[in-house]
């Protein structure tokens, strides 16, 4: 049921959204996140790589587990590897639930795994050439939260 | 059959490029010893996770490579 894309070129965000809102017409309630490349900070490409044998498996492994957390009744999953330029997406997760409260903790869920728990490395072009990104500790406690509440 | 090296992420600047072949041996113990100081040292770092044939290793000290694997150096992720 889930919809899980590894993109190698651009995505139209609003495009797929439309989509999704149109194949979830039942449901009472549809959240979505967009991450782009953010513009400024002196930040001239982003470039995301990802191993082909790990990265969509673990995806996909990912959307296997939110559906079974939550009652979505539609699930989008949309992740670009290569170079990206200020402005572009980078991600898109978009959730269809009966009530809000699934739609938008499945794609909370599915955020903080895609950026700390998901097959990718980020490196980002500044005007003295390129730099690797790594995790922040705050991706680590984003992550944590989620072992708290199912040890509740 | 040689084995396949795949360094993702940083180690790829650290090994000059993002595959390599190297003769094969039995253990990732012996992999690491036949490469260069530097790179043996990065990749052997803790939080160094390896995958063989795209499975993640559990424990690398027990592992057996075998001819022809794909062995991948995979550092922190940073996704999203």
């Amino acid at each position: 049921m889930a919809d899980v894309r590894l993109l190698t070129g651009s995505f139209d965000a609003a495009v797929e959204i439309e989509r999704f809102l149109a194949a979830n017409g039942e449901a009472g309630g549809v959240a979505s996140f967009i991450g782009r490349v953010r513009p400024g900070g002196g930040v001239e490409a982003l470039e995301l790589s990802h191993y082909e044998p790990l990265t969509l498996p673990g995806m996909q492994a990912l959307a296997a587990e939110v559906e079974a957390r939550w009652q979505v009744t539609g699930l989008l999953i949309v992740h670009r590897s290569g170079v990206m330029l200020p402005g572009e997406a980078i991600v898109l997760v978009a959730a269809a639930a009966h009530h809000r409260r699934e739609a938008i903790e499945a794609v909370d869920f599915a955020m903080d795994h895609l950026k700390g728990d998901s097959w990718f490395w980020k490196r980002e072009k500044r005007a003295d050439g390129w730099h690797w990104i790594e995790p922040r500790e705050r991706d680590f406690s984003d992550l944590a939260r989620w072992d708290e509440k199912s040890a509740n | 059959m040689p084995l396949r090296l795949v360094f993702l992420g940083r180690l790829a600047d650290v090994a000059g490029a993002g595959e390599r072949e190297v003769a094969a041996v039995p253990s990732i113990a012996a992999l690491l010893a036949g490469l260069e100081p530097e790179l043996s040292a990065a990749l052997g770092a803790a939080r160094i996770r390896i995958a063989v044939n795209g499975n993640v290793v559990a424990d690398r000290a027990m592992f057996t490579l075998r001819d022809g694997d794909e062995v991948a150096f995979l550092p922190p992720v940073s996704g999203g």
